[in-house]
């Protein structure tokens, strides 16, 4: 418990001694503001966004793509995965195709979502789908193939058949995997919203970091970095809660870990 | 019908298996009696678990026939329960619904299988670790999750592939100990694959001694006329135990000199590179 108030301490002393040379260098003039804004004229924007309505609308859209194309992109890439996971003849046909796939840049796909789906909502969730689903693909497929074959062999002579093993040795086996990918993916459905808002969208908060930008307003882009980040780390909670929940039959090597820091 | 003795559990008459050119067991016969303990013991790889994935169904015979209750087996075998040597409990469940496995695949709920498996929990001596996860678990109680996971469904032919090998020996003689009151309680066929003679006399009605590989064939028996229901912790000692012992000796040790001399070329390497450090 010692240890970790220390943590803590030492954190919040970092980060205050940070925000203090950023704020003191910009108004002693060591710094230039027009590049890099005050802390303070950040918190002062971000406050004036909160005081309108708009910025609750904004929010709400980016949230609204990021959290469909989070769903679209893991059920497809976990469908997928447990697919070729199971049939290794599916597998090795799809794999050169699934390659090349993969080896698109995706986010440079924007401009073709663009021009399929028009300047609205559909076009960003595509782009954030499309980020999302090779993750969650690639991580299914791992954890199906590294299921314990005893584990298998087992369950095999139980009797069981092909839709219980998938329910109870082939998914909870790919659980872990799949849920280090929930936490990639998070970031991921962002990123693909965001970059759709801000290559040409209306609302959300990619599209404010480029208006931000359009007026050289550089306080306007730190504070929408600084409202993304916020916004991924509470979305990285929620995965977090999530996987204590799901994976709670694992051994917790923090546990050990503390164990071992206490003597 | 039903007046006449009881059916053979197991017959193997003639049985071969052969992977490609390699023949692993040849002209094998073994039958067991229903409700009868046989331990088989063979020096290493001389395809004793390979009689197990016979008896299963999981590994065709090449030659002969392999018997269930009067029947020809073909294909899996309902009638069996496979204990493995290795853990293959689900790490995701926790001790009682590992148990309760068979049941669920078998089209129960898991409500039912667990009320199923608690007593199971139990008879095996782990009331109270029902809800622990399986790493929360020592190696003899996941031996025992495993033992009542397997006998849960009742299979009329117990298989177990040395199920112990891996545990110290005061555990092991733990798992006779509870092995041996399951079986007592409830009798079943069961086939007991081991390399620890000790371990086969203490708990068998028969061991059966196979020979060094490859085409391993069955070279003796022994019936274990100790009476029952036996004390495994102070067996060991009695006359009659050594006596056994020495018998089933002489005809494994010449088998276990075999299968040392087939792995001779592993072994002069070893020789030389302990001649090299010593001098």
């Amino acid at each position: 418990m010692k240890r970790k108030d220390k943590i803590r301490a030492t954190q919040l002393g970092l980060l205050v001694v940070l925000l203090t040379l950023w704020e003191g260098g910009a108004r002693l003039g060591w710094i230039d503001p027009f590049f890099f804004p005050s802390p303070m004229s950040i918190i002062r924007r971000l406050l004036e966004w909160f005081s309108s309505a708009q910025i609750w609308y904004d929010l709400g859209v980016t949230l609204l793509e990021t959290v469909l194309s989070f769903i679209f992109g893991i059920s497809g890439g976990i469908l997928l995965g447990l697919w070729l996971g199971l049939s290794p003849f599916a597998a090795s046909v799809l794999n050169p195709f699934i390659k090349v796939f993969n080896a698109i840049p995706r986010v440079l796909l924007a401009p073709i979502y663009v021009l399929w789906f028009g300047l609205g909502l559909a076009s960003k969730v595509a782009l954030g789908l499309t980020l999302v689903f090779f993750v969650a693909f690639f991580n299914t497929l791992q954890g199906v193939r590294e299921v314990n074959p005893v584990v298998l062999a087992n369950a095999r002579l139980l009797k069981a058949s092909r839709m219980a093993l998938l329910k109870h040795v082939y998914l909870p086996s790919a659980a872990s995997w799949i849920i280090s990918s929930l936490r990639v993916s998070v970031g991921l459905a962002v990123l693909g919203a965001v970059v759709a808002e801000y290559l040409g969208s209306s609302v959300g908060l990619g599209h404010m970091i480029a208006q931000a930008e359009g007026v050289m307003d550089a306080t306007g882009v730190f504070a929408g970095l600084v409202l993304l980040s916020a916004f991924v780390v509470a979305l990285d909670a929620l995965v977090d809660r999530l996987e204590k929940r799901l994976l709670v039959w694992r051994p917790r090597e923090n546990e050990e870990e503390t164990a071992l820091a206490a003597r | 019908m039903e007046m006449r003795a009881p059916p053979t559990a197991v017959e193997l008459k003639n049985v071969a298996v052969k992977f490609g050119n390699f023949t692993a067991i040849e002209n094998v016969n073994l039958t067991v009696e229903d409700g009868e303990f046989v331990a088989v013991v063979g020096p290493t790889g001389c395809g004793k678990s390979t009689i197990l994935n016979l008896v299963t169904g999981l590994l065709p015979a090449a030659a002969g026939e392999v018997g269930i209750f009067g029947k020809t087996l073909s294909g899996l075998n309902s009638e069996s329960g496979y204990m493995l040597q290795q853990e293959a409990l689900l790490p995701w469940k926790t001790a009682l619904d590992n148990v309760g496995l068979g049941m669920v695949f078998q089209g129960h709920s898991i409500a039912a299988a667990r009320e199923r498996a608690a007593p199971w929990m139990a008879k095996v001596g782990l009331k109270g670790f029902e809800h622990r996860y399986i790493h929360q678990l020592s190696g003899g109680q996941r031996k025992r999750v495993a033992m009542a996971q397997t006998l849960i469904m009742a299979p009329k032919i117990v298989l177990m592939d040395e199920p112990f090998s891996a545990l110290d020996v005061h555990t092991r003689r733990l798992m006779h100990r509870i092995l041996l009151k399951l079986w007592q309680e409830e009798r079943r066929s069961l086939i007991f694959i081991t390399h620890d003679l000790e371990e086969a006399i203490a708990l068998a009605d028969r061991v059966v001694v196979m020979s060094a590989g490859p085409a391993a064939r069955i070279v003796g028996e022994v019936k274990i006329t100790l009476p029952r229901p036996r004390d495994v912790s102070t067996l060991a000692t009695t006359d009659e135990f050594l006596s056994l012992y020495r018998q089933l000796w002489s005809l494994l040790g010449a088998e276990v000199e075999k299968s040392y001399r087939n792995q001779d070329v592993q072994i002069e390497p070893l020789q030389e590179a302990v001649e090299t450090v010593e001098a």
